[in-house]
């Protein structure tokens, strides 16, 4: 019997308690909010998704781990259409992202928000305003309601004492929280995570973990968390894909995983680094 | 040889590469115009960091010309009892020629590098892909602001430039062949047509949109980390400085072939 993953924290252990005052958007009854068909992506001779098909469905967590080079990056900048397929397509809410022009990219890019792994705010613009900016530039409101909306968001990953620091004077923890702060500005109803507890303390990572059960919970956002880190998937999960040389190995529940006999499965969870995982990857 | 001819091709593929995406910047930036009312803070911001930024260098190198250009027009000119006209000579020189190539050069070095290396970091540290996710247009955001800035302080430094050289060209004048003040303007002044004039600064706004347009190509197209963004910054240099020289002749050309050079000769 293996041993159960680590859990760092508890919701709520942190001492943040995040608090939403959102409008609730009611998600939509039916259809996945993403799907990935048959995706397949290179880099110069070297493949990287070899026929990845997986969907996100309405309100779930879904978290994509794998090893590195599986692809689960390339993934998440398909879906954004930061990268174009090779062949294969990308479908939001049922819109074929890359059969759309720049104004209904727009519109579609709208509903997510993106986690950058190293969190990619602006080192030009302080964290205020690197959380207004997506406002300034779409929705411009007044500036009253520019701050109040900042405010809020900053309340919610308990940073407000920091929006005049500049990037480059806030820890890295302190700069994913800013990242997730202007991730959903905009409230979006999808969210992908690129590695959102990488780095981080398991304290500043059981923060993060607590954010986006909350945000999930309370905003029914639909979520993709792309992460190395079991403690976490454990956690936040509803359900776990597990990619291997470009392609969805398993998906299933945390029991579903938890339970499985595949030794590939079982060696990726628990971190073991002999067997056929470690010879996969090698290949 | 075949290695040879390999390299050769794959480095014209290359070149071509750059130019292309070089040329579709260069169109963006035209179709993000519009905005220049709203990103008029940035543009201004840029602006004066362009400028400011460079004013040391080129009025140094502006002086420094001007004098050297007097001193050794004036060498020759003393032997045929001539050097009474060097205003001509320096005035024409620096408002046609070298007011716009210093200019043009230390904003390649100053200015084209520097939006090579901000771009090429953001690119590396993936905030031009934060931004494209926000559906914020990066040619919009930060290029078009950089290129309407580096061609209007291009234009403002080289009217600089040419009055600083002038200068130097008349202490010179006055320190080293005892022509007077009062006759080497008057001569500068004579020789000086508004077609000179709206030459060089043709020249300046030509050199400083091809220095903004090719350091912000390469800083977009920057891959390979903090090695990728020496090689952007790098390259940005040596091609501006080509570029500048590449221009200058051609633009001289088209001048000449329009019949415009011949009536002010």
């Amino acid at each position: 019997m293996k041993p159960e993953p680590t859990v760092h924290g508890k919701p709520g252990e942190s001492g943040i308690q995040p608090s939403l005052n959102l409008p609730a958007t009611a998600p939509a009854p039916t259809g996945p909010a993403v799907e990935l068909v048959d995706l397949h992506k290179a880099f110069g001779s070297k493949p990287v998704l070899r026929g990845l098909t997986l969907q996100l469905l309405r309100g779930e967590t879904l978290c994509v781990i794998g090893g590195s080079g599986t692809g689960k990056s390339v993934t998440l900048k398909h879906i954004v259409g930061l990268l174009r397929p090779d062949r294969g397509t990308v479908r939001i809410d049922g819109t074929d992202i890359f059969q759309s022009d720049n104004g209904r990219l727009g519109e579609i890019r709208k509903k997510i928000g993106f986690l950058f792994q190293g969190a990619a705010l602006l080192n030009s613009l302080n964290v205020f305003e690197n959380v207004a900016l997506p406002l300034r530039e779409h929705e411009r409101p007044s500036e009253e309601e520019i701050r109040r909306q900042v405010t809020e968001k900053l309340a919610l990953v308990d940073l407000t004492d920091a929006a005049e620091k500049m990037p480059d004077e806030i820890s890295g923890g302190m700069k994913k929280r800013v990242g997730l702060a202007r991730a959903i500005i905009r409230n979006p109803e999808i969210i992908l995570y690129d590695e959102p507890t990488a780095g981080l303390d398991p304290i500043m990572a059981s923060t993060i973990n607590a954010l986006v059960l909350d945000l999930q919970k309370k905003l029914k956002v639909s979520s993709l968390v792309v992460t190395h880190d079991m403690s976490s998937v454990f956690r936040i999960a509803d359900r776990i894909a597990m990619l291997l040389e470009g392609r969805v190995h398993k998906i299933g529940t945390k029991e579903e995983f938890r339970t499985s006999e595949d030794t590939k499965v079982q060696k990726f969870i628990y971190g073991d680094s002999e067997g056929p995982l470690r010879r996969d990857a090698s290949r | 040889m075949i290695q040879l001819v390999a390299r050769a091709e794959a480095w014209f593929e290359n070149a071509c590469l750059e130019a292309g995406r070089a040329l579709l910047l260069l169109g963006e930036t035209v179709s993000g115009l519009r905005e220049v009312r709203r990103r008029f803070g940035e543009i201004v911001n840029q602006g004066f960091r362009a400028t400011y930024g460079s004013l040391p260098v080129t009025v140094l190198t502006a002086l420094f010309s001007g004098m050297i250009l007097a001193f050794q027009t004036g060498l020759e000119l003393q032997k045929y009892g001539q050097e009474a006209t060097i205003g001509y000579v320096v005035a024409a020189s620096m408002c046609r020629e070298m007011g716009p190539v210093m200019t043009a050069i230390a904003l390649a070095g100053l200015m084209g590098s520097s939006y090579a290396a901000e771009l090429g970091t953001m690119k590396v540290s993936e905030e031009i892909d934060a931004l494209e996710v926000m559906s914020i247009s990066p040619v919009r955001f930060l290029v078009m602001p950089r290129v309407v800035s580096l061609v209007a302080a291009s234009l403002g430094l080289t009217i600089l430039v040419n009055v600083i050289g002038i200068i130097g060209g008349a202490l010179v004048g006055l320190a080293n062949f005892g022509v007077a003040f009062d006759t080497y303007f008057t001569n500068a002044q004579e020789i000086l047509k508004f077609r000179d004039i709206w030459m060089g600064l043709l020249k300046a706004g030509c050199f400083g949109l091809s220095t903004a347009i090719l350091g912000c190509t390469m800083g977009l197209s920057t891959t390979g980390g903090a090695a990728g963004v020496g090689r952007s910054t790098q390259k940005t240099v040596v091609i501006s400085f080509v570029m500048v020289l590449v221009l200058d002749h051609l633009i001289n050309f088209f001048v000449k072939a329009m019949g415009f050079l011949e009536a002010n000769v």
